[in-house]
Parts: C-alpha cells; sequence; structure tokens
C-alpha cells in the first residue's frame, strides 16, 4: 500500500459518493421545474403541494452535491499534481467554463427560488428553478466532457511534457462526451424517476393503509374525527399524478440511456479496445466474438454485435492489445482489473434494464385511470437502489476500466500522483472524509425518511366557502414551506 | 498587456470577490451565538445570508477552477502543498454547507447540532485561509498564525457589519456593538500582520520593487479605521463598503506580492497555459462574466430590504 493507491482509494470513495447525490440534483431539478410548470399551467394545487414537497427532498439532497463537489475540484489539485499539471491546460478549460457558466446560474437561482416564494412574481420564481436546474445540467456537460477527453484525447499537442490545447470545439465536441453526456443525464433522469417511483409507491402504500385505520376505528368524537383528518393529508389522485409522470420520465430517460449506451459501446471499440475486451473477458483477438450474459452462457456473435453493430466483426482480446501496447508504449502492464470491468459492465445493464421494465410495467398496469395495484406500489421501492447501483457499476466500467491510464494512451495513473504527498497525508485525508461522508449519509438518509413519512404540508381549509383560488392565493397559504 | 498577467489579475479579482463575498457569510456563521438571543433572532441572522451564500461560495470554485485552466502547475502545487490544511478547509466547507442548508428542517438537538457546525465550519475555514496565505509567503509558524487571526477577525467585523446593514431591532444593536468590539482586536491584527507582508524573501523583493504594495497595506489599514468610525456614528451601509474595501486591499497586497512567483521558485510566465487556451478562456470570461455580475448582483438587490425578527 503506498499513496498511490490510497489516493485511488480516496477518488473513487469521493466520486462515487458525490455522484450518488448529482443525478438526482440533475433529474429531480427538472421534475420539480415540471411540476411547477404544472401547477401554473393549471392551476390545480396538487401540483403545488408535490412542489413543495420534492421540492424539499431536492433541497436536502442538493445541499450534499454541492458540498462534496467541493472535494472534486480540490482533490485534482492536492492528490493529483503531476496530472493537473499536464492536464491543466486542456482538462482545465471545462472545468473553469463548468464554474462560470453552470455553477453560478445552479446556486444564484435556486437561493432565489428558496427565499422567493413570496418576494418575486410568479413567472419570474418559476423561470428561477429552471435556470438553476439548467445550470445544473450544463455543469454536468462540462465534467463530463473534461471525463471524456481522459478517455479519448482529442484537439491537443504535447509540448515540453505537458498536454497544449489546440482546438477547444474539438475538446467540447468529443465523440466520446456526445455519446457520455446524453448517457449519464438520462441515467440521471432514470435515477430521479425512479427516486419519484419509489416516494410515490410508498405514500400509496401509507395512505391507503391509514385511510383503513381510519374506517376499521370509527371517529365518534370531533377531536378524534379532527386527528384522523389531520393524518389523512393525503391525496390518493396527487400520488398516482406523481407516480405516472415518474414512470413516463423513466421509461423514456431509460430508452436514450441504452441508445447512448451502445453509441458509447461503438466508440470504445475504436477508441479503448482493452475496457471492451475486459467487459467481456475476451482473452484474443476474434471475428464474430461472442458475449455471456452470466458466466457459464455464451451468444455467438454477440459482442460483436452489440460493438460494431456488425456479427462477423473482429472485436480485439486483452492479451493481443497488451502485446501491442508494450510494442507501441514499452514494458507494463495494461490490463485493468478484470473482475471488478467484467461484473461491472453486468450490473450496470442488468440493474438498469430492470429499472426499466419495472417502469413499463408500472405504466401498463396504471393504464387507464386504474389504480396501482397493492403489490407494485410495494416493489416500486425497488426502483430507488436499482438504477443506483447500475450507476455505481457503470463508473466502475468506466473509471476501472480506463487503467492503467489516467489519460489514454498519453498519462499513467502512476505518473499522475502528487510526489510530495506522503502515504500519511493521504491515509489522513482519505479518513477524515471516509469519516464525514459515513457520518452524513446517515444524516441524509434519515432526513429524507423523515420527510417522506411526513408527506406534503397539508392544504389549510378555510373557514368561509371561497371562489375557487388563483395561484396566488394557493401560494400565500402554503408560503413558508420552503424557507430556513 | 500579456495574457499571463490577465489571467493573473482575474483569479486575483476571483478570490478577491470570494474574500469580499463569503467574507461576511463567515462572519455571520461565526457570530451566530454571540449575537443571537434565542431561535427567531438566529433565523433572522441567518436569513440575512441564506438566498446568497452558495452563490458567494461558487466564486472559490471559480477561482480554483481558472487557476487550473490558467496556471496548472500553480494550482497543482499550491493545492498538493497545502494538503492537510486544505483537507480542513474542505471539512469546513462541507459541514458548514450541509448545516446552513439542513437547520430549517429539523428540530430540537439536531438543530443545535446544525448551528454548531454553521459556527466551527464558518470560524475554522476563515482562520484557515489566512493561515494559509500567511504560510504561503513566510514559511513561518508566527506568520500562519498572524494571516489566520487577520483573515479571521476582518470576516467577524465584515460579518458584524453586514448583520448591523442587514436587521432591525435588537439583533442590529448587538451586531454594531460587536462590530465595535471586535474591531478592538481586528485593527491592531493587521497593524501587525500588514507591514510585516514584506518580510520574507521573495515577498520582500516585490514591495522594494512595487512600492504601491506599502500603500495598499497602508489604504487597507485606513480603510478598516474608517469603517470602524462609521459604524460607531450608524453610517452601516458605509461601514460595510469600508470594511469590503479593506478586505479588497489586504487581498490586492497580497496578490500584488505573488505576481512574477506565486509559489517559491514557479514563476507566473512558467506556471501558465499555452496562448491558445489563455486566449479562448479570455473571450469566454469576458462574455460570461457580466451577466454573472448581473444576476448575482440583482438576487442582492430582491433581497435588498433589511429582515425583520
Amino acid at each position: 500500500m503506498d499513496a498511490l493507491d490510497l489516493a485511488r482509494w480516496q477518488f473513487g470513495v469521493t466520486t462515487v459518493y458525490h455522484f450518488l447525490f448529482v443525478p438526482l440534483t440533475i433529474g429531480l431539478g427538472i421534475f420539480v421545474a415540471g411540476l411547477q410548470t404544472a401547477w401554473h399551467r393549471t392551476g390545480k394545487e396538487h401540483y403545488l403541494r408535490l412542489t413543495k414537497f420534492f421540492g424539499k427532498l431536492f433541497l436536502i439532497n442538493f445541499a450534499m452535491g454541492v458540498v462534496t463537489g467541493l472535494v472534486q475540484e480540490f482533490q485534482f489539485g492536492m492528490n493529483w499534481s503531476e496530472y493537473s499539471t499536464f492536464v491543466g491546460d486542456v482538462f482545465g478549460a471545462p472545468l473553469a467554463m463548468e464554474a462560470l457558466l453552470a455553477f453560478f446560474l445552479e446556486s444564484t437561482f435556486l437561493g432565489l427560488w428558496i427565499f422567493g416564494w413570496d418576494r418575486l412574481p410568479k413567472r419570474i420564481h418559476l423561470a428561477c428553478i429552471w435556470a438553476a436546474t439548467i445550470g445544473s445540467n450544463l455543469s454536468a456537460y462540462f465534467i463530463l466532457a473534461a471525463n471524456a477527453w481522459m478517455k479519448h484525447p482529442v484537439g491537443y499537442e504535447v509540448v515540453d511534457g505537458r498536454a497544449r490545447m489546440t482546438d477547444l470545439w474539438a475538446v467540447l465536441t468529443n465523440s466520446t462526451a456526445l455519446a457520455q453526456v446524453p448517457h449519464v443525464i438520462a441515467a440521471s433522469f432514470v435515477i430521479a424517476g425512479g427516486f419519484v417511483i419509489a416516494v410515490s409507491g410508498y405514500r400509496i402504500t401509507r395512505e391507503r393503509r391509514m385511510a383503513a385505520d381510519a374506517d376499521a376505528t370509527v371517529p365518534f368524537t370531533r377531536a378524534a374525527r379532527g386527528r384522523v383528518a389531520a393524518r389523512l393529508t393525503g391525496d390518493p389522485a396527487m400520488w398516482r399524478s406523481s407516480l405516472r409522470a415518474a414512470l413516463v420520465m423513466t421509461a423514456i430517460a431509460g430508452a436514450v440511456v441504452a441508445g447512448s449506451g451502445d453509441l458509447s459501446g461503438q466508440y470504445l471499440r475504436e477508441q479503448q479496445p482493452m475496457k471492451l475486451a475486459a467487459a467481456e473477458g475476451l482473452r484474443h483477438d476474434e471475428k464474430g466474438a461472442p458475449f455471456s450474459p452470466v458466466p457459464g452462457i455464451e451468444v455467438p456473435n454477440m459482442l460483436s454485435l452489440l460493438a460494431a453493430h456488425d456479427p462477423g466483426a473482429e472485436v480485439q482480446g486483452i492479451d493481443d492489445i497488451q502485446r501491442r501496447y508494450e510494442q507501441r508504449f514499452g514494458p507494463g502492464d495494461y490490463v485493468p482489473n478484470l473482475p471488478v470491468v467484467y461484473w461491472s459492465f453486468r450490473v450496470m445493464t442488468g440493474f438498469g434494464l430492470s429499472t426499466v421494465g419495472l417502469s413499463l410495467l408500472g405504466l401498463w398496469l396504471t393504464r387507464r385511470r386504474r389504480p396501482a395495484p397493492e403489490w407494485f406500489a410495494r416493489i416500486c421501492l425497488l426502483a430507488l437502489p436499482l438504477p443506483t447501483l447500475a450507476m455505481i457499476a457503470g463508473w466502475l466500467l468506466s473509471e476501472i476500466g480506463r487503467q492503467p491510464w489516467t489519460v489514454q494512451g498519453e498519462l499513467l495513473t502512476a505518473a499522475s500522483v502528487s510526489p510530495g504527498v506522503s502515504l500519511s497525508e493521504v491515509a489522513i485525508s482519505l479518513a477524515i472524509f471516509t469519516a464525514l461522508y459515513g457520518v452524513l449519509a446517515i444524516a441524509e438518509a434519515r432526513l429524507l425518511v423523515r420527510y417522506v413519512k411526513a408527506g406534503p404540508e397539508p392544504v389549510e381549509t378555510p373557514l368561509e366557502p371561497r371562489l375557487p383560488d388563483d395561484i396566488d392565493a394557493q401560494a400565500a397559504r402554503l408560503a413558508p414551506t420552503l424557507m430556513y | 498587456m500579456e495574457l499571463t498577467t490577465f489571467w493573473f489579475l482575474v483569479i486575483a479579482f476571483l478570490w478577491t470577490g470570494y474574500f469580499v463575498l463569503e467574507g461576511f457569510d463567515f462572519g455571520v456563521g461565526a457570530l451566530l451565538p454571540v449575537l443571537s438571543r434565542g431561535e427567531g433572532e438566529r433565523r433572522q441572522m441567518l436569513a440575512t445570508i441564506g438566498p446568497v451564500w452558495d452563490g458567494n461560495e461558487v466564486w472559490l470554485i471559480t477561482a480554483v477552477g481558472a487557476m487550473f485552466a490558467a496556471f496548472p502547475a500553480w494550482y497543482a502545487r499550491l493545492l498538493s502543498g497545502f494538503y492537510l490544511p486544505l483537507v480542513m478547509v474542505l471539512a469546513g466547507l462541507i459541514v458548514r454547507g450541509v448545516a446552513l442548508e439542513w437547520r430549517g428542517k429539523v428540530e430540537g438537538r439536531e438543530r443545535a447540532l446544525c448551528d454548531a457546525g454553521i459556527v466551527a465550519g464558518s470560524v475554522l475555514t476563515a482562520f484557515l485561509w489566512g493561515a494559509i496565505f500567511g504560510n504561503l509567503l513566510y514559511g513561518t509558524m508566527a506568520a500562519t498564525v498572524l494571516g489566520g487571526a487577520l483573515s479571521l477577525t476582518l470576516a467577524v467585523v465584515h460579518g458584524a457589519v453586514f448583520v448591523a446593514l442587514k436587521t432591525t431591532g435588537p439583533l442590529r444593536a448587538r451586531a454594531r456593538h460587536t462590530a465595535l468590539a471586535v474591531s478592538v482586536a481586528a485593527l491592531p491584527v493587521a497593524i501587525v500582520a500588514l507591514p510585516a507582508l514584506p518580510g520574507a524573501g521573495a515577498a520582500n523583493a516585490a514591495w522594494t520593487s512595487h512600492p504601491v504594495l506599502w500603500l495598499a497595506a497602508l489604504a487597507a489599514m485606513i480603510a478598516l479605521a474608517s469603517a470602524v468610525a462609521l459604524i460607531w456614528r450608524r453610517r452601516e451601509g458605509w461601514a460595510f463598503t469600508a470594511t469590503a474595501a479593506s478586505i479588497v486591499l489586504v487581498t490586492g497586497t497580497l496578490f500584488g506580492t505573488l505576481w512574477r512567483e506565486p509559489l517559491p521558485g514557479l514563476t507566473v510566465a512558467e506556471a501558465a497555459s499555452g496562448p491558445y487556451t489563455l486566449g479562448v478562456m479570455t473571450w469566454i470570461g469576458l462574455i460570461a462574466l457580466p451577466f454573472v455580475l448581473a444576476y448575482q448582483g440583482w438576487t442582492y438587490w430582491v433581497f435588498r430590504r433589511r429582515v425583520t425578527a
């Protein structure tokens, strides 16, 4: 164990952790903006309640994405100073653009949205959540363009041992980025959709049970009736609408994930053949290469079909690539961790496709005003862990599959680490971040569960019969719920 | 102007913006238990920074991102050189950010824990920034402590003046008194720390060849002293302008000293990216920055009214 190993562990731990929160920020932000837009368009109160409810969950999660992102920006310099010096000219540009063009937008307009409910005109307030969430999505584009450059460096030349950018447009329109950006953003929508499916399914089950309890204990006194009424802040039509919307979002985004994933696979064959070979454990160059969904079952020609859309195409094998890389780059081990890459590919595709399957099943079961069956409302909870695990596996495939390179063909991970940082320093920082992140994960999970259990804020029933609300009156009655 | 000079100025500008803006949120966080009596006033205090603190923190992200893009070697050596202090900065910012976002969503003991996180994160980070830059200039323990004391006391005075400017009622009066009381410590620290800046080798050379740095340091002290006079005379808006000016001048002095040799043995020219990167980044910055300044300014305008209890 040396500083390099620990620095890699730290990068892995902090990045996977950071990316548990970011997809929810990206996808749930758009979902909340959509709900608020629906409220504006229709004036239906349940859209406002859903906006506030999911808005609160969104904010609990948002904080974690922001603060863990700070670590990401700093640790390139802290742990990977040789990497940073080598790539900064190219890699730093999208990072600086991310801060300038995306993070300012996101944070400033989110602040306006949180505190502007009763201070901004309604349309401007709606525009704020859209501006914030466009900022989140834009930030994903820039960081993914930077990440894609590590896998497929373009638009640069190496001068005096440092990469020099020659074409920013090439970096921003890297084919790898153009496949990866929709893949990751759509996957974020799947995760956010899964989150809403899980929450809605849970609320449906819980409110049905509460309603059954209320029927069983006939409330004789006015106080008891009041208590039951207070507990029944629920609204089956409301949860049905959030469930359906999330099912549609998940199904459509799932299709985009699959399509862009297929495109990424095509690029792998040309740009990172070792990662492709490792994902199948293919030892030797082979025409019409087979694919094994699980070990022991082999579908002939399937890998060639997946990777080249041609059942007879040649796919390079691990041992042959190793031999060619040794000739090209000198002696060394150019093979990534095979079991991790092999299994992460299967977890990613398997769990990802199951999530899409779950959403299609849900759409079928709830078609034409049908209520969600009890058993389906219960398995909705799976929609949270399944896509999350798929996404973690996707990142492991992507980043461990790139090893031993930080920049494919240009810079080895072993040559990227900070020379002046000692083993004990990295150990201390890894320990601090792991402990802090662990505590915060528990706190965040408890907070989310508490708010999901509590449900949306009840609507105050006015004493006097009144005319139908306009949206300003609705907003005034629900206003303070998102304040500090 | 050479592009490397321009980008050094951009980075100095971004760090200055960060210290001025997050300076007052650090001060507000650090003073939370000192100024407020009861939950109502704590909310009142935090509502002054609630809509803006996260946007203020993006100045740091942008400053560091711009260093990465424009001066990769500076970014890499500075961050790996101050490894453990930066781990603590990050831990402080994480705890503080999460606590600020979560405190309104929890109650009782958990809320008290959030308050503790806000105070600890603000004090720790405000101290560490000055300590890191003090250490960078001299490498001595005394300079590290003095730098930290300067950035912490400046942030606290700046934050107290901000609370006086943005609130009403007893909180406003208490903030004014606290600003006066803390400046009793901040002013001597500034008077000791700032003229001592040219003590070290490289820094000394910078100050000898650029006497304007002496002027900037002197102006920083004058700005701080006039802030004290202005808060005494209840001119809160002008007092805030003066504390902001003193932070601008201190940061300006710091970056003026770092100019040419931002790290020992590393010149700006050696650290810089190629002319192509600096050129395209200049265009992007020139187009984007006015919009950023405009909409961030607009946020302050939207929330311009004083926060009542």
